[in-house]
């Protein structure tokens, strides 16, 4: 058996500044503990989230790439969570169709009131990233 | 454009990021960057010498940015943006690293804790790499505030400001303002009359040259921001003119349609023309749309024809205004958890079943039994009234989990007040505990139980159903760990409270969060406990959580100085993180235009140009260009792709 470190996915994790950054937040207030594979970004808003950020994100060695935002009808800037929703079913489908697992991207709905929904969705993500191993599909090759 | 000279300020909030983080590792990491010329750690980077040595740092090594790796930016972002600017650098470009919310507190290894702690500095790093100096855009306020809700909060919170001297416009969906406070009969702890203590502010508000009413309305919409808000006010049609009525009651008396009356509980009846309550603000009828035969002459019109004062107007039409506001109160209030939730304790199908504010309005001198208390069945004087607390409060198996905070007080008003009323009856309470905090409070259950002789059983209630012309009641004692069987005459839920429907919809109307249960979410639950999330929109009363009335005063009182303090500034800052446009990279395809949810962009001479005034920089635009011509500044596209460039080395 070897003795080498368990492998751990390494997620980017795309959260709106008003809603599920503010859950983060909550659940570290209410020190609920969760894995620390996910290394959040925080933006305005997850409509301001390119399709762009997602590809580069796996083109840079991301392993999973979850966008989170505030619940459908309850956007800060009233529609861009339903455009964010749109898009990131696109990249779903794009995904898909070169061939990278469907677990590897997420999108969830965290409010700020929903601390443990946080834990729990991160908690969820690396269990299922665990199973799919390293993502090398779309990541750049080392130009040495 | 000459390197950057970034400071890292690495805080260890005490043991709450040191425990778990290893914070001289990040600094050292960070002095590893290209940009970064400072860095430093300490145990509280927020307190005075800490503050202090950021300033002082900035100046002492030329620095033109910092990096505060510390709690969340919710806290002191505003603090070190403060301390740059004081430096003499612009503060737009300092950022916070959240690594205590996000991290330490959620990590408990250290190890992955530490390289966590890493990425994130790292990524705030490379993001300050590119941030612009900036400054925050001034606009002008509107000074007039609208408060939403006209119960006891809104009442306090619309005096406060007007007493102030700003323009208030109150907003109340029923026919009166009162709200749940004027169906209080007496309030504890002193047991003075509530519509003794009501009735005066209502006139006042009435009365005030500086407050406007607007009752039977509804917030529709809310457009704008702090200091400018645009509100869409529905105003549904009364169909009696208020400065015509007399309140003669000539019309109820001839109104052929009998409705159950909202008011009263249902305990009463009303007719389809009313009168809410007999000393409503506005005083004047209102004609029940719903419940009228249909507002036609032809079909009854027997109200128009008794009306000598000539008010009543079939052909009133609802009317929906525009408002423009600078701060918004919402005081929307709380309804009782429904007992129909509850079929352990009747379902609300058992009679002579009561909920707190029925009991209310049976004991009040101005309800329908004229302060006798009759129980509904039979109209007999109960002799065994039970009061049963916590009735969905506090159990978060079946119902909810918080605790409803007034029940256990007013259940011992309640106590009392019946023991005033029926000298020889006998009241019971079940209890888990009794939570009397409160200025004279723990004082008043003490009387409540020795000098008016309540029993008090602590226990859950387990069931009760009807026999033979009675209630039975079946809990248990814990302290003598005995059943307990009670045949009561009528027995009292002190039911949960929960926020009122009209809060669930203006929450989603003003795009202001809610917590778990429902209440709308405070900024801070310490230090910003009567601002919501949204800037310029203030909490006040029940809405927020459940309190009793000098509480809700008080909070109203809150809300009104931080409308006061915010309107009295003649202009705003604004936030500068906008977008902006990249004119050489534009093409004029127009996807940002059908993007903006603020219809903010516009194509000028084949280019998007930005409405300043209107742009909230949410980012749509950006995430839609294709050739990312349109950015948010401080927030560009290059800056994210850097960032995530850090999270994954």
């Amino acid at each position: 058996m070897s003795d080498q470190q368990p492998y751990e996915p390494k997620i980017v994790a795309f959260l709106c500044k008003w809603c599920s950054s503010a859950g983060s937040d909550l659940a570290g207030v209410s020190r609920i503990q969760y894995p620390a594979n996910a290394t959040p970004i925080t933006v305005p808003c997850t409509g301001a989230v390119s399709p762009m950020y997602i590809m580069s994100a796996f083109n840079k060695g991301a392993d999973g790439v979850l966008v989170s935002g505030c619940h459908i009808g309850d956007c800060h800037y009233l529609e861009g969570n339903y455009l964010a929703r749109r898009k990131m079913y696109l990249i779903m489908k794009l995904l898909e169709f070169i061939g990278v697992e469907q677990n590897r991207f997420r999108m969830s709905w965290v409010s700020a009131a929903e601390g443990a929904k946080f834990a729990q969705v991160i908690t969820d993500f690396v269990g299922d990233l665990r199973p799919l191993g390293p993502q090398d599909k779309l990541k750049r090759a080392e130009i040495k | 454009m000459s390197k950057k000279r970034t400071g890292v300020f690495v805080c260890h909030c005490g043991t709450n990021i040191a425990a778990t983080v290893d914070v001289a590792k990040v600094a050292r990491e960070m002095s590893g960057e290209d940009t970064v010329a400072f860095t430093q750690e300490y145990v509280y980077m927020c307190s005075e010498p800490g503050q202090e040595s950021v300033v002082q740092s900035i100046k002492d090594n030329k620095l033109d940015s910092i990096v505060v790796t510390c709690c969340s930016p919710n806290l002191h972002e505003k603090t070190f943006r403060d301390n740059a600017q004081r430096a003499g650098i612009n503060n737009f470009t300092c950022e916070i690293a959240n690594i205590r919310e996000q991290c330490s507190w959620v990590h408990a290894d250290k190890a992955k804790g530490t390289e966590k702690a890493i990425k994130i500095s790292r990524s705030v790093v490379r993001r300050v790499n590119r941030n612009l100096p900036m400054d925050a855009v001034k606009v002008a306020v509107t000074r007039r505030a609208m408060v939403i809700g006209g119960g006891i909060a809104g009442i306090q919170a619309a005096l406060d400001i007007a007493n102030a001297g700003i323009e208030v416009i109150l907003v109340e969906k029923q026919a009166t303002i009162g709200g749940r406070m004027l169906q209080l009969s007496e309030t504890f702890p002193t047991l003075d009359c509530s519509q003794c203590v009501l009735s005066p502010k209502m006139v006042e508000v009435n009365r005030h040259p500086n407050i406007r009413l607007m009752t039977y309305s509804e917030v529709k919409e809310v457009a704008g921001s702090v200091g400018n808000f645009r509100v869409k006010v529905h105003k549904r049609s009364s169909f009696v003119d208020p400065d015509k009525c007399k309140i003669c009651d000539h019309c109820t008396e001839v109104c052929p349609v009998v409705v159950p009356n909202e008011y009263e509980l249902g305990l009463t009846s009303r007719r389809a023309i009313y009168i809410p309550y007999a000393q409503a603000i506005p005083a004047s009828f209102t004609l029940d749309e719903d419940a009228c035969l249909g507002l036609n002459p032809i079909r009854c019109g027997k109200c128009k024809d008794v009306c000598e004062a000539g008010a009543i107007d079939y052909d009133m039409r609802p009317v929906t205004t525009t408002e423009e506001v600078g701060a918004i109160v919402v005081a929307t209030g709380f309804d009782l958890y429904g007992p129909e939730n509850m079929p352990e304790l009747g379902g609300g199908r058992v009679e002579d079943v009561l909920d707190g504010l029925q009991f209310e309005r049976l004991i009040s001198a101005s309800g329908a039994t004229k302060g006798h208390i009759l129980r509904p069945s039979d109209h007999k004087e109960p002799k065994d009234v039970v009061f049963i607390q916590c009735a969905g409060s506090r159990d978060p198996a079946k119902h909810c989990a918080y605790c409803s905070k007034i029940c256990c007080m007013y259940t011992a008003k309640h106590a009392r007040l019946y023991k005033k009323h029926v000298p020889d009856g006998r009241a019971y309470v079940f209890y888990i505990d009794i939570r009397s905090g409160g200025k004279g409070y723990e004082e008043f259950v003490q009387r409540t139980m020795e000098d008016d002789d309540t029993l008090y059983l602590r226990g859950r209630v387990s069931k009760l159903y009807r026999k033979g012309g009675k209630v039975r009641v079946m809990g248990t004692d814990t302290l003598t760990g005995q059943n307990v069987e009670i045949d009561a005459d009528m027995v009292v839920l002190a039911l949960a409270m929960t926020p009122s429907k009209g809060t669930m919809e203006i929450a989603k109307t003003l795009k202001i969060g809610r917590d778990k249960d429902g209440f709308l979410a405070e900024a801070h639950p310490k230090l910003r406990p009567v601002e919501s999330v949204t800037g310029g929109i203030y909490l006040a009363g029940a809405a927020q959580a459940p309190k009793d009335i000098p509480e809700t005063v008080a909070q109203a009182g809150a809300a009104a100085a931080k409308v006061i303090a915010l309107l009295s500034q003649a202009t705003l800052s604004r936030s500068p993180l906008i977008a902006k446009v990249r004119r050489s990279h534009c093409t004029g395809c127009g996807m940002c235009v059908e993007a903006c949810p603020f219809i903010a962009i516009r194509l000028e001479g084949g280019k998007a140009v930005v409405n300043e005034a209107l742009c909230e920089g949410c980012g749509s635009c950006s995430a839609t260009c294709l050739r990312a011509a349109i950015d948010v500044k401080n927030v560009t596209q290059m800056q994210i792709h850097e960032m995530i460039e850090a999270c994954l080395a």
